[in-house]
C-alpha cells in the first residue's frame, strides 16, 4: 500500500514538473534570450544554455546591450508611457462614474430603477468587435482620433465594473450611513468620504480587471492610435516586431519590458488578481 | 398598489433625483459610445458608407447582407473561425480542469505550481504571439531545434496552410488555460468537504468521487467557463493578425480579422458593418443556447 503511495507520488510530481516547465519555459526563454546577441541565443537553442543567461562579458555592449537597442530605435517609452496614461485614465474616471452608478441601483430608489439594470446587464453581451466601426467613426467626428479622449472616454462606463459595484454595495450595512446623514452629511459627500474609503477592497478588484483588460487592449488603440507618438505598448510591439532588420535579442528585450507591469501587479497585488481574474469569471 | 407621485419635496422624490444623479454618468457614456454604435452599425449595414467618400450615404435594403452569401472569403473566414472554437473550448476546458485537479492535491510546492501554469496569463495575447511567432520560426526556432534534440524531422508550422492554424490553436490553448484554472479551483474548494467524506465512508473510489462529486459541483463553474471560452474564441482576432497576417493562403484568416480589413483597408464601412452585424447575431445565438442548455441541467 504504501509502495504504491509513493510510486503514485512520484508520478504525480514529474507530470506536474513536466507540465510547469513547458508552461514556464516561452517566458525564461524570452527573459534570457533578451540579454544575448543574436548569435547566442541561435547557438544556445538546442542546449540548456537557452534557458541560462549569458556569461558575463559575452555580450557586446553590456548585459542591457538588447534593451539599450530597442530603447533607441522605437519609441518604446513613448508606447509605455501613452499605455499608462491610457489605462490608468480609464481606471481613475472608470472606478468614479461606475461606482456612483453601482452605488445608486445597490441603493436608492428611483423609478425605472430594475429597467436600467436590466439594460446595464444586457449591454454585456454586446462585443466590443462588433462595434469598433461605427465607434471609429463618431471618435472621427468627434476629432478624437490620435488623443487620449479618444483612447479613454468610450471605455470609462463599463457595465461588468458597475455590477460589481452593484453586488458589493448591497451587501454593505446601512448603518454607517444613516449616521453620517443623522451628521448631515450630504449624498455625495457621504459616498466619497464614507462608502469609497471602506470599499477599498471592491475598488482594487475593478481597478485590476479594467487594468487587465486595457493593458493587453489591441483592436482600439490598432484604430483609434494611428500615430506613432500615440501608439500604446501594444501596438508598438507589433510594429517593432515588422521593421526590419529584425533583431532577435531587441524584440526579446522589448516583449519583457511590455510584460514587466503586468508582472509588478502581478507579483505585489496577488491577491486581488487573482480576485479580479475570479471575478470575471464568474460574473453571473 | 397604486403609483407614488413623484415630487421633488419628498423625501422619496430627493432621493430619486440623487440616485439618477449617480446613475446618469455612465447612463450617458455607455448610451453613447456603446447603444450608440450598435445602433449605427445596424444602419451602417443597409447602406453603401464608403469612408472616402463620408458624405455620399445612400441606402441600399439588404444588398450588403445578400453578398454575404456569395462572399468566398467570409466563408474561409467563418469556416475558420468555427474550426478554431470547436478544437479549442473543448482542449482548454480539459486542460484547465486537468491543471486545477492537480494544483488542488495537497502536495509540497503547490504554489509553485500554481503559478507556472499561471504564468502565461501575464503576458498579453501581443507578447505571446510575437514570441511564438520566433519560437514556431520553422528554420532557426526554438520549436523546431528542440523537436530535432529528439529526432523529430522539422515542421513548417505557420508557413503551412494545413498546420498553421492548429499552430495557432496549441498557442492559444497554452496561455489561456492557467486563467480557467484558477476559476476552476475556485470552484473545486466551494464544494463542500463533508460530501467527498462520505463518498469515503461509501467507499467510493477516486474516479467515482471525480464522477458523482467533483463534476456536479463544479457545474456551473464549468457551464460558465464553457460559454465565455466559447465567445472568447469566436472572437479570435490577435493571434492570426499577428502571427501569419490571416495566410497562409487565407487559412488563418478569422471573422472579427476579416471585418478590420474590410471596414479599414478596404474602407467598405456599409459591407464591414454588415458581416458585424452577423457576427453579432452569432454571438448572441451562441450565448442564447448555452444558456438555455445551462437552465437545462440545473432544472
Amino acid at each position: 500500500m504504501k509502495k504504491k503511495n509513493l510510486l503514485n507520488r512520484i508520478f504525480l510530481y514529474t507530470i506536474m514538473l513536466f507540465l510547469a516547465v513547458l508552461f514556464l519555459f516561452p517566458m525564461l526563454w524570452m527573459l534570457v534570450s533578451s540579454f544575448k546577441n543574436d548569435v547566442q541565443i541561435f547557438r544556445d537553442m538546442t542546449s540548456i544554455q537557452a534557458f541560462l543567461p549569458p556569461m558575463p562579458g559575452t555580450v557586446e555592449g553590456g548585459f542591457f546591450q538588447n534593451y539599450l537597442m530597442a530603447f533607441e530605435r522605437v519609441n518604446l517609452f513613448r508606447y509605455i508611457l501613452n499605455s499608462l496614461i491610457y489605462t490608468s485614465g480609464i481606471i481613475f474616471f472608470g472606478l468614479i462614474v461606475n461606482s456612483m452608478a453601482g452605488y445608486a441601483l445597490a441603493r436608492f430608489e428611483f423609478p425605472l430603477r430594475s429597467f436600467w439594470l436590466s439594460v446595464i446587464i444586457a449591454t454585456l453581451i454586446i462585443p466590443p468587435e462588433s462595434i469598433f466601426l461605427p465607434l471609429y467613426v463618431l471618435v472621427y467626428d468627434l476629432g478624437w482620433v490620435n488623443t487620449y479622449t479618444g483612447l479613454i472616454v468610450p471605455f470609462i462606463a463599463n457595465a461588468f465594473a458597475i455590477f460589481l459595484f452593484r453586488q458589493f454595495f448591497l451587501d454593505f450595512p446601512r448603518e454607517i450611513e444613516e449616521a453620517a446623514k443623522i451628521d448631515g452629511c450630504s449624498q455625495l459627500g457621504i459616498f466619497f468620504r464614507i462608502i469609497v474609503p471602506l470599499s477599498k477592497p471592491v475598488f482594487a478588484t475593478v481597478a485590476i480587471v479594467l487594468f487587465i483588460n486595457h493593458w493587453n487592449d489591441f483592436l482600439w488603440p490598432l484604430v483609434v492610435a494611428n500615430d506613432d507618438s500615440m501608439r500604446t505598448i501594444q501596438i508598438g510591439l507589433q510594429f517593432f516586431m515588422n521593421q526590419p532588420p529584425v533583431q532577435w535579442g531587441q524584440v526579446m528585450a522589448a516583449l519583457t519590458v511590455a510584460t514587466v507591469p503586468m508582472l509588478v501587479i502581478f507579483i505585489f497585488l496577488q491577491r486581488y488578481f487573482v480576485q479580479g481574474l475570479t471575478h470575471t469569471g464568474s460574473k453571473n | 398598489m397604486a403609483r407614488k407621485k413623484f415630487r421633488l419635496k419628498t423625501r422619496e422624490g430627493r432621493e430619486a433625483v440623487t440616485g439618477y444623479l449617480f446613475l446618469l454618468p455612465a447612463l450617458i457614456l455607455l448610451t453613447i459610445f456603446l447603444l450608440y454604435p450598435m445602433a449605427t452599425a445596424f444602419y451602417y449595414s443597409l447602406t453603401d458608407f464608403y469612408i472616402l467618400r463620408p458624405n455620399d450615404i445612400n441606402l441600399v435594403g439588404l444588398a450588403n447582407f445578400q453578398m454575404i452569401f456569395s462572399d468566398l472569403e467570409f466563408r474561409n473566414a467563418l469556416t475558420n473561425t468555427l474550426y478554431f472554437t470547436i478544437l479549442v473550448v473543448p482542449i482548454q476546458i480539459s486542460i484547465a480542469l486537468g491543471l486545477a485537479l492537480l494544483v488542488n492535491k495537497n502536495l509540497k510546492f503547490k504554489i509553485f505550481f500554481r503559478t507556472a501554469y499561471f504564468s502565461p496569463v501575464v503576458m498579453s495575447l501581443v507578447v505571446v504571439s510575437i514570441l511564438w511567432t520566433f519560437m514556431y520560426n520553422p528554420n532557426e526556432g526554438l520549436i523546431n531545434e528542440l523537436l530535432g534534440v529528439f529526432g523529430i524531422p522539422p515542421q513548417s508550422f505557420l508557413t503551412s496552410p494545413d498546420q498553421a492554424m492548429n499552430s495557432i490553436i496549441a498557442m492559444s490553448v497554452w496561455q489561456g488555460a492557467g486563467f480557467q484554472m484558477m476559476i476552476f479551483l475556485a470552484g473545486l474548494q466551494n464544494i463542500p468537504k463533508h460530501l467527498y467524506e462520505a463518498a469515503d465512508i461509501d467507499g467510493a473510489s477516486t474516479f467515482q468521487k471525480f464522477l458523482h462529486v467533483t463534476l456536479p459541483g463544479l457545474r456551473n463553474v464549468s457551464m460558465f467557463i464553457f460559454i465565455t471560452i466559447t465567445i472568447a474564441a469566436f472572437k479570435l482576432l490577435v493571434q492570426p493578425m499577428i502571427m501569419t497576417q490571416g495566410g497562409p493562403l487565407g487559412s488563418t484568416k478569422s471573422l472579427v480579422y476579416h471585418i478590420y480589413e474590410v471596414g479599414f483597408n478596404y474602407r467598405d464601412v456599409g459591407y464591414a458593418s454588415a458581416m458585424a452585424v452577423v457576427f453579432t447575431l452569432m454571438v448572441f445565438i451562441i450565448t442564447i443556447i448555452q444558456r438555455l442548455v445551462v437552465k437545462e441541467e440545473r432544472g
